[in-house]
């Protein structure tokens, strides 16, 4: 499994030295075997361990919704990036297994939603071919994001001390999913208009009131990412070093202030830098998931070796020490690595697009998508303090999916329709 | 839609920006390597992970030996049976604490050398082996620094009294002996368990005396209180004189000495090494009370210790605004005070070792089933509790406890030794906890010992000789 996951991931980035059309094809047809054949051998375990008949019925099921995924997607979007399709497989694939592992009911609902909103987003391509006039409605997207956050500061349910998500007839939802990418949008369409400092002062402050509500819920995680995003967003747009100069400071100040002001932040803080003196009680979860990466070393103790359920919250914000204890560090860095493969497309989609929305756009969702990605695994490692975000993708939970689902099928859609003027240019 | 010219500088940023991110990842990459080649050992061995019980799943639990190769505990295999493991002590009771067992949670070195219990880095050829053919791996083998001779005459001089008596080498924290009475089998810990929790608590049998009992330090406090004064009065200390009568009256409050002895005129260094309760009591009013509880947390009361084992804090309370009658008493090591015995021996092998703190330790090394070193523990310096010139004025005065004063019990021509003896009064209805903590030789110190005997009497009579018998048998051939 080891061996097919480093293929995998070689192939990923091989992808990029490669011009050719056919060895791009063939590089991600070789991905899908390696990813299918691990799909089956992390079932075949599962399947023997617990002997569960249903588990065969649900493999087969997911085989199914994969191939499905891929084919049709091909089908209907002539130009698909097959590379980030493939990349969405590999990590639904570990997410998949991974639940299964831990909780095989979690991981049937999980699947169900990634069913849902892979046909929802599926959409989202023809939408950003066609509809350009999604660059007229800034204030939309500004104030339906802030007011929803708003919302959910004030009633929303709190779950490890934070207000996260809503519930409205018995589901729930995290709003700030969403409004991740209704923030990248607003400032994209903002951005756009003008870069005239009257624009960006109005834009700051708007985001300013998105991270602050934020950080009234006490979503500290959240708040950082879309602090990050619009920084470097704006550094983006104005390729002004004054900004990122005055903005990265102001960061640092509101760190600091935040770790004197809230119990919450201190507590984060200091089971980060030492989690054994307090570590019944702060530093318990980060114990535990150093305990299950060291443990798992590098080869890992095999699916059901382990003992990942004593991490609390394992199946969302730990989810990578999970991994890490029973696939091994190996596989976990060639998550790491895949999640920064996708990353690296976004940017070279983001350089590609001519219109400054479009690039934007590309730009802010990719950043988005890496801070979360370092934020969560960062937490896990003990590199940075936790702040308890998910890995997208991976992690337990519909918001998460369904939201990460729009954002990759957003991309997907810059990248057809960037593909789709190239042929036009060659035809004319 | 229109196009906005394209923007090169843009580009130009983000690039930057990902060769960032991809930069952050790798160095992410590199620490979590970092963390799991190097770190990650010491972090597993944590009685916290449950995930190390698994690994007795795959290994056979190594063996503690002594320093000379006495084993201490081992697994062995049931023959009669279906292969079950029993974890044996032969020597029980001996090193029930120090040892510690498996049986019912673990404790002792059992509990912290778990990890490398359970780790086995026998050859690879044989695990395979074993692996193949289903056998468990024989696990490494943990050597303590403990002394057998030493434990055992510890345990016998200790005879039928409860207390504890700890040794251990002042220049590198090997800790030598500990011994805590009263103890238990841990051959036999489960059967006994319900018993040993719910019995009698004021035997306690479960518990380290030697780490975790708290106990008045009665006049081996003095050796503080005396450091205080030679603070405030430095290089005139010794001119200080006390009339003692037996009770010394201060401010309508009466403090005795042992056994009300008048010992008549006397200089610092006498009243210090008869252990004038008067003559101490007398100099608590004076000293700077915030400066004594500064000194007392800087020898570590009120503080964590520097020890693996599960400790007990020890507690030092007084400050500035205290009343009369408590800083005559805190001044002579009773009123609030209270240590551990591994406390006290701390502070003593520190003016020993010039002042230097050596953290005390057990593991001296871990070796495979061949018998070669997996990992050695080296000393490592805790701190300087004191410079090295007030561990010299303290030397001078302990040595003359034992030269002309209350510690005569250790008086031989063949060594000398230094200490403080203690008489701790803890209820005016029972005999006081009787303490000695000292070293040998004066000159060059390659022991130092702690002794206390619950409602053992004076110290000098009860707890010295057992020192005696612990230098002896450590110093002379």
């Amino acid at each position: 499994m080891i061996l097919l996951i480093a293929i995998y991931t070689y192939y990923n980035f091989r992808f990029f030295s490669m011009k050719n059309e056919e060895d791009r094809n063939r590089a991600c047809q070789r991905q899908m075997v390696c990813m299918f054949m691990l799909h089956f051998l992390a079932n075949l375990v599962i399947i023997l361990h617990t002997g569960s008949e249903m588990l065969i019925l649900f493999y087969g099921v997911q085989v199914l919704f994969f191939l499905c995924y891929v084919f049709l997607y091909r089908f209907f979007y002539r130009n698909v990036s097959r590379i980030l399709v493939n990349n969405v497989c590999m990590l639904l694939c570990t997410g998949f297994i991974i639940l299964t592992r831990l909780n095989p009911e979690k991981a049937m609902r999980q699947f169900a939603i990634v069913v849902i909103s892979a046909v929802i987003t599926w959409i989202i391509p023809f939408i950003i071919d066609r509809v350009w006039q999604l660059v007229k409605i800034p204030w939309v997207y500004g104030s339906l994001g802030l007011l929803l956050l708003i919302v959910v500061c004030l009633v929303g349910n709190s779950s490890y001390g934070a207000q996260l998500s809503l519930t409205v007839k018995g589901i729930s939802v995290q709003p700030s999913e969403f409004v991740k990418i209704s923030f990248v949008f607003f400032v994209a369409t903002m951005f756009y208009r003008s870069t005239e400092f009257k624009n960006v002062a109005v834009t700051t402050v708007v985001a300013a009131l998105h991270v602050l509500t934020l950080v009234l819920s006490k979503d500290l995680g959240s708040a950082l990412i879309f602090f990050v995003t619009y920084l470097m967003m704006l550094f983006v747009a104005t390729s002004n070093w004054l900004y990122l100069g005055c903005g990265a400071a102001s960061g640092a100040a509101a760190a600091f202030a935040a770790e004197k002001l809230f119990s919450h932040v201190r507590r984060r803080v200091e089971a980060w830098r030492d989690p054994w003196s307090d570590i019944d009680d702060k530093g318990y979860q980060i114990a535990q998931s150093l305990f299950a990466v060291g443990t798992g070393g590098w080869f890992g103790m095999g699916l059901y070796g382990g003992m990942p359920e004593k991490i609390p919250v394992v199946d969302k914000d730990f989810v990578f020490a999970a991994i890490s204890e029973e696939l091994g560090a190996i596989y976990a860095i060639c998550i790491l690595l895949i999640c920064l493969g996708c990353f690296l497309q976004f940017m070279m989609i983001a350089m590609k697009m001519q219109a400054m929305f479009y690039k934007l756009i590309a730009f802010g969702l990719g950043t988005m998508y890496i801070t979360q990605v370092f934020l969560t695994v960062g937490g896990v490692l003990k590199f940075i303090p936790s702040t308890g975000v998910t890995l997208p993708f991976v992690s337990y939970g519909g918001s998460s999916i369904l939201s990460t689902f729009v954002l990759f099928n957003i991309i997907q859609g810059l990248y057809i329709l960037k593909r789709g003027e190239e042929e036009e240019d060659e035809e004319e | 839609m229109k196009k906005s010219k394209p923007n090169p500088k843009a580009n130009r940023n983000i690039l930057w920006f990902a060769c960032g991110i991809v930069a952050l990842f790798l160095c992410m990459c590199i620490y979590f390597g970092y963390y799991l080649q190097v770190q990650s050992e010491d972090v597993i061995n944590n009685p916290y992970n449950a995930r190390i019980g698994r690994l007795s799943d795959h290994v056979r639990r190594g063996r503690i030996l002594a320093s000379d190769g006495t084993v201490l505990a081992e697994t062995r295999i049931m023959t009669d049976s279906d292969g079950t493991e029993v974890r044996v002590y032969p020597y029980g009771e001996l090193y029930a604490h120090v040892v510690g067992y498996v049986d019912a949670g673990k404790t002792g070195v059992e509990s912290l050398a778990n990890f490398y219990l359970l780790s086995s880095h026998t050859n690879s050829l044989e695990k395979v082996m074993n692996e193949l053919s289903g056998e468990k791996n024989p696990g490494d083998h943990v050597v303590t620094t403990l002394d057998p001779k030493l434990q055992t005459i510890a345990w016998e001089a200790l005879g039928n009294r409860r207390g504890a008596v700890i040794a251990l080498e002042p220049g590198t924290g090997k800790i030598l002996a500990m011994v805590s009475k009263p103890a238990f089998d841990p051959n036999r810990i489960s059967e006994q368990w319900t018993e040993l929790v719910q019995g009698d608590q004021t035997e306690a049998r479960l518990l380290n005396r030697a780490t975790q009992g708290l106990y008045p330090p009665g006049s081996t406090f003095k050796i503080i209180t005396a450091l205080e004064y030679m603070r405030e009065h430095p290089g005139v200390y010794k001119e200080f004189t006390f009339s003692c009568t037996g009770i010394f009256e201060y401010e309508k409050n009466k403090i005795q000495c042992y056994h009300k002895t008048a010992h008549g005129e006397e200089s610092f260094m006498q009243a210090f090494a008869d252990s004038c309760n008067g003559a101490f009591a007398s100099i608590g009013p004076t000293l700077d009370l915030e400066g004594l509880k500064n000194l007392s947390e800087q020898l570590l009361f009120n503080r964590e210790q520097p020890l693996a084992l599960p400790y007990s804090k020890s507690t030092y309370s007084m400050g500035g605004d205290a009343p009369v009658w408590e800083i005559l008493q805190t001044s002579i090591g009773q009123g609030n005070t209270l240590m551990t015995p591994m406390h006290n021996l701390m502070i003593m092998s520190a003016i020993a070792n010039g002042g230097m703190l050596m953290e005390p330790y057990l593991i001296d090394h871990v070796e495979n089933q061949e018998g070669e070193i997996v990992k050695k523990f080296m000393p490592s310096q805790y701190g300087e509790l004191m410079v090295a010139n007030e561990s010299k004025a303290l030397k001078e005065l302990l040595e003359l406890v034992i030269s002309e004063g209350t510690g005569s019990a250790l008086r031989t021509d063949v060594y000398r030794a230094a200490g403080k003896t203690g008489s701790a009064e803890f209820d005016k209805q029972k005999e006081t906890h009787a303490w000695f903590v000292g070293y040998a030789p004066a000159e060059d110190p390659q022991i130092a010992v702690c002794v206390l005997v619950e409602e053992g009497g004076s110290g000098g009579q009860t707890a010295a000789p057992i020192a005696r018998k612990l230098f002896d048998a450590y110093l002379l051939p």
